[in-house]
């Protein structure tokens, strides 16, 4: 699904350049239930923005379900996260003068989804995350939990390869974290590849594999059970 | 994205901030609003003066002492021509071929007074042909008697307002009145008829043009007018009396105007005033222009993260960039419409005070300045909504401190 070869990206900050990620060179396969951890700084939302075509590589390549991305224009890159990828966000990024289910419908807007169908569609994805009483409520008039599932039904309604999540519990209570990580888990378990950013190794254990990053660089790839044997905290597994 | 979801979305937008918009509107429908009423104004004195010429006839010819290229000026403005008598007025009469009625005019004012009551008024010197040529009527009494019109008899007829206030619980008809050191005989009280070419023929006193050139003491007159028997000898009969008077005088020095001339004339700098006006106005169109641009600056950098988050979900660019126009463009056509309202209602207002004046809109105005202010709102919206358009949806979706 995602091929990475030598990635490398860096920011002209003023007279010089940072490197947010270096020489990432890494292989997820699809249907591959991903965790990315790391101190602040270390390059995860960098890579995070790479794989989901927000941001380009400086250097390498980058492969995503076959087609090398490098070279697509900016409209195309448009329409692989249009139709590929779908994001969600630490802080669910509504749009707060829509209510769910408009918040849920907007990527079908502007992909030209008859609006029938748009209603239709939007109305399950939100009765599917537990939230078919709540279709008219506004962001505002929402909990936490509640807002990122509308993020959830928004972020799969155009029924994407490749989920990318960003601190997804990050802005949660416990009860309401854990509710979005078990929607993650059968949204992989429904055969979508998951990649998630996460400082909470409870996260991070739910996924098939880790990979640890310290300055801009994938320092350990943990698979499952090592995580389940390694300390509860990513600095802990990144040093161990 | 449909017509119908771009414009729901851009008024989700708007109506998320309604005090904002609402001033931005404000300014657009002020400016409009100002465009429609200050053409409608414009529209109102042109017709004004249309009708005010249409109620003499359109096959009348001026004549007028003095020569426009002799002084650079309108006639009898500056230099010093040569008198136009009475005498010139009988040659016109007896030798030009065609002339339905002529009427020669002075003009002064004097001091009107009857027993203790007196007033300054306007004195028309005329003949009996004056009141066919100007559409006059009497209400009482009758008109000057068609006589010779070197003839200087003491007779008067009084405007309906003279006739009020000299005459307030006696009939007029028969009285005598002083007219400077003249005494006159009341034989006729005008019907009410209000301003006419600058003149309020409710408060005149016309007096047999004789008698009033001797009042005066002058030689000259101010006009005669000639009135034909058909419009298209306007030209060649314009031609005849210049060469007529010209032949009389040794050197030509009258101007003879067409109604239509000085129609196209007046017209001309209407015309000119009111486009300045709209022009003017709409200079406020370009000040509420830059107030959207702020509206939608403002609006641009509150909404960063929302770019953000279209641009992942698979909102290209070009889309961005509608969703910011549309709403500049909406926001300025709801500006408009509410200005043509307003501008509608100042019109109405305008009607209700000065009846006279038949002012209403013009449908160019109304169509270039609703085209106007949305041009104006996408003008100044573009830039915004590029700016949009080009955020970094990586740096706009970052949390901001």
């Amino acid at each position: 699904m995602i091929r990475l070869e030598d990635v490398s990206r860096s920011y002209a900050i003023g007279g010089g350049s940072i490197a947010a990620l270096a020489s990432v060179t890494e292989h997820v396969r699809t249907g591959e239930y991903v965790a990315i951890m790391g101190p602040s700084g270390s390059g995860k939302s960098t890579l995070l923005n790479v794989i989901g075509c927000l941001d380009r590589p400086t250097t390498g390549r980058y492969w995503l379900d076959g087609r090398e991305v490098g070279g697509l224009s900016e409209d195309e890159l448009t329409l692989v996260r249009r139709h590929t990828i779908g994001f969600i966000f630490q802080f669910f990024h509504l749009v707060p003068r829509l209510s769910a289910l408009e918040n849920v419908e907007l990527p079908m807007v502007f992909a030209d989804v008859a609006r029938g169908e748009r209603r239709s569609r939007a109305a399950d994805a939100l009765a599917a995350v537990g939230l078919a009483d709540r279709v008219t409520h506004r962001p505002d008039q929402l909990s936490g939990g509640e807002r990122q599932r509308v993020a959830i039904a928004r972020a799969t309604i155009m029924r994407p390869q490749l989920l990318l999540a960003d601190e997804p519990t990050g802005n949660l209570d416990s009860v309401s974290g854990a509710q979005v990580l078990e929607m993650l888990d059968r949204l992989h378990a429904g055969g979508l590849t998951l990649l998630v950013v996460t400082h909470d190794p409870q996260v991070a254990r739910r996924a098939q594999r880790t990979l640890v990053m310290a300055d801009g660089h994938v320092v350990r790839r943990l698979t499952s059970e090592q995580m389940r044997g390694a300390a509860p905290s990513w600095g802990t597994a990144a040093s161990s | 994205m449909t017509a119908r979801d771009a414009l729901g979305f851009a008024g989700r937008a708007l109506r998320g901030h309604r005090l904002r918009s609402g001033l931005s509107l404000l300014g657009v429908a002020i400016g409009v609003a100002a465009v429609v009423l200050l053409t409608a104004l414009g529209e109102g004195a042109l017709r004004y003066v249309t009708k005010q010429f249409s109620e003499i006839g359109a096959e009348v010819l001026i004549v007028v002492p003095g020569k426009t290229e002799t002084t650079g000026m309108m006639p009898g403005v500056a230099g010093v021509p040569n008198d136009l008598t009475l005498a010139d007025a009988e040659a016109v009469a007896r030798r030009i071929q065609g002339v339905r009625r002529i009427a020669p005019i002075a003009m002064g004012t004097e001091t009107v007074a009857y027993g203790e009551r007196r007033r300054q008024v306007a004195i028309v010197g005329s003949t009996r042909e004056f009141f066919a040529l100007r559409r006059l009527e009497v209400s009482r009494g009758s008109l000057l008697p068609a006589a010779d019109m070197n003839r200087g008899a003491a007779l008067a007829l009084i405007g309906s307002t003279v006739a009020r206030e000299l005459f307030p619980a006696q009939d007029p008809l028969g009285r005598v009145i002083r007219v400077a050191g003249l005494r006159a005989r009341v034989i006729g009280v005008l019907e009410p008829r209000g301003t006419h070419m600058g003149m309020d023929l409710n408060e005149v006193v016309v007096l047999p043009v004789a008698t009033a050139m001797r009042l005066f003491n002058r030689r000259s007159l101010f006009r005669l007018m000639v009135e034909l028997e058909r419009y298209e000898d306007l030209a060649p009969k314009k031609v005849e009396i210049i060469a007529l008077l010209t032949e009389r005088h040794d050197e030509e020095d009258v101007t003879v105007l067409t109604q239509d001339s000085i129609l196209e004339s007046l017209s001309s700098i209407v015309r000119v005033l009111t486009l300045a006006l709209a022009a003017i106005a709409a200079v406020s169109l370009g000040v509420a222009g830059t107030g959207i641009m702020n509206v939608m600056l403002v609006s641009v950098a509150e909404r960063t993260s929302e770019v953000g988050l279209m641009r992942a979900v698979g909102v290209a660019r070009r889309q961005v960039l509608a969703i910011f126009l549309v709403e500049a463009a909406l926001l300025s056509a709801v500006g408009g419409v509410l200005g043509l309202v307003l501008g509608w209602l100042g019109t109405r207002v305008l009607v209700a005070l000065y009846p006279a004046m038949p002012a209403s809109p013009p449908l160019w105005a109304v169509v270039a300045s609703l085209v106007l202010a949305t041009t104006v709102g996408v003008v100044f919206g573009l830039w915004p909504a590029r700016q949009a358009s080009r955020l970094d949806p990586v740096r706009a979706l970052a949390p901001r401190s």
